[in-house]
């Protein structure tokens, strides 16, 4: 445990300065980090933990327990000695068994040896990929809303994010045009995540082509978060770096944690260019120096033998996702139709409240926990985040409380 | 339509309505499926698995292993169905290897199945031999494990 300036004995000389350190504590910590607001959801967070019988459409991640076979292989690896370091870029076998999923899946081929890098979730991918690109100053493009790691990874990596609003009017896709206008010379990345958290958004292929012109037009790097990409619904997913001269110009962040529900495993991956990736692993070897070897091992087998459980849980995901949007918009909160992940994101406006006061107001009434669209970015304000990674009769029991709330509060 | 009797098979008390919805087909079409099913007897039985030990309440399962003779027309089937006819014989199947009818069955108590088998099963004519074995403890029945129900252990909220 870190230990804490006022824990030091009275005989250190730290001790002099005891109540100074405790007046000027923020004085200890980095600018930057102050300049980061710290989860939204705080308040949320205790007020739920504090009640019983809530239901939570509020959780981002699937309800699925890993399947069997992957955690099996886990233990094996364990009980055969598999408990070192491996290479600062993950096991090859790993690599070799990614670079097979994606050419196999999107029709894109990377280098297991040079342009793949497995990291500890897709989340230090993200970071990585920040640090590894951004000069102080360098602004990134992001749509808006999104997901919530996206601004302070790019403000801790010395950059500065530029939202690009998304609207319901175009089912929350970021458009050219709307991108176009805030390039300047300061403009080094886009970066886009679709499907999309926190609206279950995709991006359809020409949409994708047209920033991948704009990204050669102005020479920018577009990163494209696609952790959501198995889970996709009556459409086919586009990898990003699969469309024309996007593999050298962009970097693909993706993982294991929606995909085969292996959310505390916490391994992900990044596949760009070799020089891209030899520079994210000199920030890698340095901070994480692998991903934990356990899990590696049980994502081969996830790769080698999850297809199966991939295709169980889509099926169910889209069912619910059928179930809550119809639901949703007969209750009188119009949702668009979610095409990927598993969010529903509805329009709240007509109750006339903030997306925070109906989250909380129907918490406190209804026992129902959904996560306010404003904790996404400012266009996110108006809606509210309704995951279905939650069983049927739970989100059906939700949906009948909102209904009563809602028409309580019209 | 597999679909909607995969749905059926994990919960039979999805309505037509729900899976009309679930699957974006008319409800019309659902309900006509289902009946059709019920009628040709695609869909055999809407049942609940009920874990009988929650109840306190015992209940005996054998798995036997009979040897039979088969019959000159007829094979195995004759002699499966005198046997499977006794309402005891909660399942029987045909399998291959070293014997030939493998059949679960249910009783009150370890009594009443050694007299099944010593009284109706092993005097039939067809039946070689048999081996009981009583099951000890049920781990997991039609798919669904019976003690640990596994669920995510999920915090309240994640971003």
């Amino acid at each position: 445990m870190p230990r804490k300036l006022n824990d030091y004995p009275s005989h250190c000389n730290m001790s002099r300065k005891h109540s100074i350190t405790i007046k000027t504590f923020d004085n200890f910590i980095s600018q930057k980090v102050n300049s980061i607001p710290s989860s939204g959801i705080r308040k949320f967070f205790d007020l739920l933990s504090s009640m019983e019988g809530v239901i939570s459409l509020s959780i981002g991640e699937p309800d699925f327990v890993t399947p069997w076979h992957i955690r099996e292989a886990a233990t094996f690896s364990l009980e055969k000695g598999y408990t070192m370091y491996t290479s600062n870029y993950g096991l090859l076998e790993l690599r070799q068994e990614l670079a097979k999923y994606l050419e196999l899946h999107y029709g894109v081929s990377y280098h297991p040896e040079h342009e793949i890098l497995i990291t500890v979730g897709s989340s230090e991918g993200l970071d990585l990929a920040m640090r590894a690109i951004l000069n102080p100053g360098d602004e990134v493009i992001i749509p808006d809303p999104c997901y919530v790691a996206y601004s302070p990874c790019i403000v801790l990596a010395g950059g500065i994010p530029i939202m690009v609003p998304t609207s319901r009017e175009n089912n929350f896709a970021i458009k050219t045009s709307d991108i176009e206008p805030r390039i300047t010379k300061r403009t080094k990345a886009i970066l886009i995540g679709y499907p999309a958290n926190p609206t279950g958004a995709i991006m359809p292929k020409e949409e994708l082509a047209k920033i991948a012109k704009l990204a050669r037009q102005y020479n920018l790097l577009v990163m494209s978060d696609e952790i959501y990409a198995r889970l996709v619904y009556d459409v086919e997913h586009t990898c990003f770096t699969s469309l024309p001269e996007m593999k050298e110009q962009a970097i693909l962040l993706s993982g294991f944690s929606k995909t085969y529900a292996m959310t505390g495993w916490r391994i992900g991956y990044a596949a760009a260019n070799s020089q891209f990736i030899e520079a994210m692993t000199r920030i890698h070897q340095y901070t994480m120096l692998c991903a934990p070897i356990m899990t590696q091992m049980a994502a081969i087998e996830a790769l080698k033998s999850g297809e199966g459980d991939i295709e169980v849980m889509v099926k169910e995901y889209d069912r619910r996702r059928r179930i809550i949007v119809k639901g949703l918009n007969e209750i009188g909160l119009p949702c668009f139709e979610p095409k990927g992940a598993f969010y529903a994101f509805p329009s709240i406006k007509a109750t006339g409240m903030t997306s925070e006061e109906f989250a909380e107001k129907l918490l406190l009434e209804e026992k129902v926990a959904v996560i306010p669209g404003s904790t996404f970015g400012q266009c996110g304000e108006g809606f509210i985040r309704c995951s279905y990674a939650t069983s049927l009769p739970n989100i059906e029991e939700a949906l009948k409380r909102m209904g009563r709330f809602v028409n309580k509060n019209h | 339509m597999e679909q909607i009797f995969q749905i059926l098979e994990q919960n039979a008390r999805v309505t037509p309505e729900q899976i009309s919805t679930m699957l974006g087909i008319p409800v019309g079409e659902v309900e006509k499926t289902i009946k059709q099913a019920e009628k040709n007897k695609t869909i055999l039985k809407y049942k609940t698995i009920i874990n009988w030990a929650k109840l306190g309440k015992e209940e005996i399962l054998a798995l036997i292993e009979v040897k039979v003779i088969p019959q000159r027309d007829a094979g195995f089937d004759t002699i499966a169905e005198h046997i499977y006819r006794f309402p005891q014989v909660y399942s029987a199947y045909l399998v291959s290897g070293t014997y030939d009818l493998a059949i679960l069955v249910k009783g009150k108590n370890m009594q009443e199945i050694s007299s099944f088998v010593t009284e109706k099963l092993a005097p039939l004519e067809k039946v070689q031999s048999t081996v009981t074995h009583f099951l000890l403890k049920r781990y997991k029945d039609d798919g669904e494990i019976i003690e640990l129900a596994e669920e995510a252990k999920r915090l309240p909220i994640t971003l």
